[in-house]
C-alpha cells in the first residue's frame, strides 16, 4: 500500500516536469545497469559464436551456421546431459520443497526452546559454499575415514558405493544438494507461516473445520506465494548446478552426472571446442527462462488469491 | 486419554525434528572432529582420540591458505563495495520514481541472477584474455556483479519502499536538499537492511565457485577454488582437508548469524518479508 502512495505522489505530473528532472531516474539507475550489462555482452557473443567453429587452439574461425546445433541435437551426449539436468533439478527441488515445508511446519508448531535453537543453527549448511559442502560429505562418505560406512555396517550394509557407482551417484549429489538447500525452503515457509493472519483461522475454528480442511483451504493457499518463490529460486539453481557435481565426481563415474553445465564447460575448456560448447548452455538458458516466467506468473496469481483470503 | 495422545504426538514431532537436525548438523560436527585428528589416528579411531592442532598449524602456517583467504576477501569485498555504490542509488530510483520501463529494468537486473553462469563465463573468458582481465582482481570483481548487484538492488529497493514518502516531503518543505534527505534521513533508516543485504551479497560472493574457477588462475585464487586442491588426491590428508573446509566456511557462518533477522528477506530478494 505504502508503495502505491509513494509512486503516485512523486509521479503525479511527471510529463510536465523539465527534461532534466524526467531523466533523473534513468541517470541514477544507469551506473548499475552499465556495470551489469557490460558483463552481459557475452550473451550476444554466445549466440554468435555458437554459429562458428571457434576454438581456442586455432587462430582463425569461420561461420558454420547451424552445423554445431545440428550435430549436438543429433548427439547422444546432448540428450543424456539434458536428461541428467532435468533429473537432478526435479529430485533435488522436490525433496527440498517437501522436506523444507515439513521442517518449517514442525518448527512453527512446536515453538519450544529446542525449535528456537534449531531455527538458528539449521541455516549453517545453507551458508556454506556448495563446493565446501561436497568436502564435508566426502569426509562423511569416504570408506576409510567416513562415519557413514561405520553406521551402515551396524545395519549389515557394507561398502555402499555412493558417488563411485553409476547407480548411486545421482542419489549422492541430490542428497548433498538437499543438505545444503533445504534450509532455504524452510526459512521462506517459516516466514510465511508466521505472517499468516489470525482471523480466518479463528472463524474456521468456530465453524469446526478439521485440521486437514484448514490446511488445504487456508494455510496452503496463503503460503503459496512464498512456496512459489522458494520453488523459483531452487529450481533455477538446480537446473544450473555445477559446483556440487564438479566437486564430488567431476561428472563421473563415466558420464553419469554430466549435466548441461558440466558438458559445456568440458567441451569448451578441456576440449577447447568453444563454438561447439555454446549450444548446450544456450539450450539451458532457454529452459531456465521459460520455467522462470511460468513460475513468476503463477506466483502472482497465487499472491492475488492469497490477499483475497486474508480480508 | 487425550493428553496421552498429545504427548505421543509431541514426542513424535520433536523426534522427527531431531532426526533432521542430525542430518543437517552432524556432518559439520564430523568435519570439526576430523580437523582435530592426527593422521595416525585418522583411520583407527572414531570419537575417542587425542585432539591435536597439527592440522591447523600445517594448513594455516605452512601453506598459502591465508593468501587464498585474502584473495577471497579482496574480490568479494570489492564486488560488494561497487554494488553498494552503484546499487543503492538505483534501488532508490526504482523504489521512488515512476518512469517508463521501470519494471522492465528491475526485471532485467533480476534476470542476471538466473543467467547460467557458464553461459557468461565461456565468452567472457575470450574477452578477458583479450582485455588482460583474465586472472585479475578487477576481472573477478566485475563478473561478481552478477551475484551481488541484483541482490542488493532488489532487497534495498524493498527497504526504501517501506519508508513513507511523507517523511521526504516533510523534509523538503523544511528546506532540506535532496542529498541531505538521502544521506541524513533515508540512509540511516535503511541502514540495518542495507548492511544485511551487503553481508549476504558478500556471503554469496565468498561462496562463488564457477566464476573464480574459470576466470581466475595462478594470481587470483579465491578460497573456494583453492580448497579443491585438497580434494581427490590419493595422498589426501583428511585432517587438513577438514581444516581447509572449516576455516573457509567460518566467515560465511559468522556473517549469517549477524543478519539472521533479515535473512529471509535477503535470500528471497525482498519477495518474502520475514
Amino acid at each position: 500500500m505504502a508503495k502505491k502512495n509513494a509512486t503516485d505522489k512523486v509521479s503525479c505530473n511527471m510529463n510536465a516536469l523539465p527534461l532534466k528532472t524526467r531523466m533523473r531516474p534513468y541517470l541514477i539507475v544507469a551506473p548499475a545497469l552499465i556495470i551489469t550489462i557490460g558483463i552481459m555482452i557475452p550473451f550476444a557473443m554466445a549466440i554468435y559464436f555458437s554459429l562458428t567453429n571457434y576454438s581456442f587452439r586455432m587462430p582463425t574461425y569461420k561461420f558454420v551456421w547451424f552445423e554445431n546445433w545440428i550435430k549436438i541435437l543429433k548427439s547422444e551426449d546432448f540428450w543424456r546431459a539434458l536428461w541428467v539436468t532435468l533429473r537432478y533439478a526435479f529430485w533435488s527441488t522436490l525433496v527440498e520443497m517437501v522436506l523444507g515445508m515439513g521442517v518449517a511446519m514442525l518448527l512453527n508448531k512446536l515453538n519450544n526452546a529446542f525449535s528456537k535453537i534449531l531455527r538458528v543453527v539449521l541455516i549453517f549448511p545453507l551458508m556454506i559454499a556448495p563446493i565446501t559442502a561436497t568436502i564435508v560429505w566426502q569426509l562423511m562418505l569416504n570408506s576409510s575415514v567416513g562415519i557413514v560406512e561405520k553406521f551402515l555396517n551396524v545395519f549389515g550394509v557394507y561398502n555402499f558405493p555412493w558417488a563411485a557407482s553409476p547407480d548411486t551417484a545421482m542419489l549422492t549429489v541430490v542428497m548433498i544438494d538437499v543438505w545444503v538447500n533445504t534450509a532455504f525452503v524452510m526459512l521462506l515457509v517459516l516466514a510465511g507461516l508466521q505472517s499468516l493472519p489470525k482471523s480466518p483461522f479463528e472463524s474456521a475454528k468456530i465453524d469446526g473445520g478439521s485440521a486437514w480442511f484448514n490446511f488445504k483451504n487456508l494455510t496452503l493457499p496463503m503460503l503459496k506465494p512464498s512456496l512459489y518463490i522458494a520453488l523459483l529460486f531452487r529450481l533455477m539453481a538446480a537446473l544450473q548446478e555445477y559446483a556440487i557435481i564438479f566437486g564430488l565426481t567431476k561428472g563421473g563415474p563415466g558420464d553419469t552426472l554430466m549435466n548441461l553445465s558440466l558438458t559445456a564447460h568440458l567441451t569448451g575448456f578441456k576440449f577447447q571446442k568453444f563454438g561447439y560448447a555454446l549450444p548446450y548452455i544456450l539450450v539451458l538458458w532457454v529452459i531456465v527462462n521459460i520455467t522462470a516466467k511460468q513460475i513468476v506468473k503463477r506466483q502472482r496469481a497465487a499472491q492475488k488469491q492469497a490477499s483475497g483470503l486474508e480480508s | 486419554m487425550k493428553t496421552g495422545k498429545k504427548r505421543v504426538l509431541s514426542i513424535l514431532q520433536n523426534g522427527l525434528l531431531a532426526i533432521y537436525a542430525i542430518f543437517a548438523l552432524f556432518p559439520l560436527v564430523w568435519m570439526l572432529i576430523l580437523s582435530f585428528k592426527s593422521d595416525t589416528e585418522m583411520f583407527t579411531t572414531t570419537f575417542v582420540f587425542h585432539p591435536t592442532l597439527s592440522n591447523y598449524t600445517e594448513v594455516l602456517m605452512n601453506s598459502d591458505y591465508f593468501r587464498y583467504m585474502l584473495d577471497s576477501l579482496i574480490v568479494s569485498g570489492g564486488a560488494v563495495l561497487i554494488s553498494v555504490l552503484a546499487g543503492v542509488p538505483a534501488a532508490y530510483a526504482l523504489a521512488r520514481y515512476d518512469f517508463k520501463k521501470k519494471e522492465d529494468i528491475a526485471f532485467q537486473i533480476l534476470s542476471f541472477k538466473f543467467a547460467p553462469e557458464i553461459l557468461v563465463v565461456l565468452p567472457l573468458f575470450m574477452i578477458y584474455q583479450k582485455l588482460g582481465l583474465y586472472d585479475t582482481y578487477f576481472g573477478l570483481i566485475w563478473v561478481y556483479q552478477l551475484i551481488s548487484m541484483p541482490l542488493l538492488i532488489w532487497v534495498v529497493r524493498g527497504y526504501f519502499e517501506d519508508i513513507s514518502v511523507e517523511i521526504e516531503h516533510a523534509a523538503q518543505v523544511d528546506g532540506y536538499s535532496w542529498y541531505q534527505i538521502f544521506f541524513k534521513m533515508l540512509l540511516p533508516l535503511i541502514k540495518p537492511g542495507l548492511v544485511s543485504a551487503a553481508l549476504l551479497a558478500f556471503i554469496f560472493a565468498w561462496n562463488s565457485f564457477t566464476f573464480p574457477l574459470m576466470l581466475g588462475g595462478i594470481n587470483v585464487q579465491p578460497i573456494t577454488v583453492a580448497v579443491t586442491k585438497y580434494l581427490g588426491t590419493d595422498t589426501a590428508h583428511y585432517g587438513q582437508l577438514a581444516v581447509a573446509a572449516t576455516v573457509s566456511a567460518l566467515p560465511a557462518i559468522i556473517f549469517a548469524l549477524c543478519i539472521q533477522k533479515h535473512l529471509v528477506r535477503g535470500l528471497s530478494f525482498g519477495a518474502v518479508k520475514g
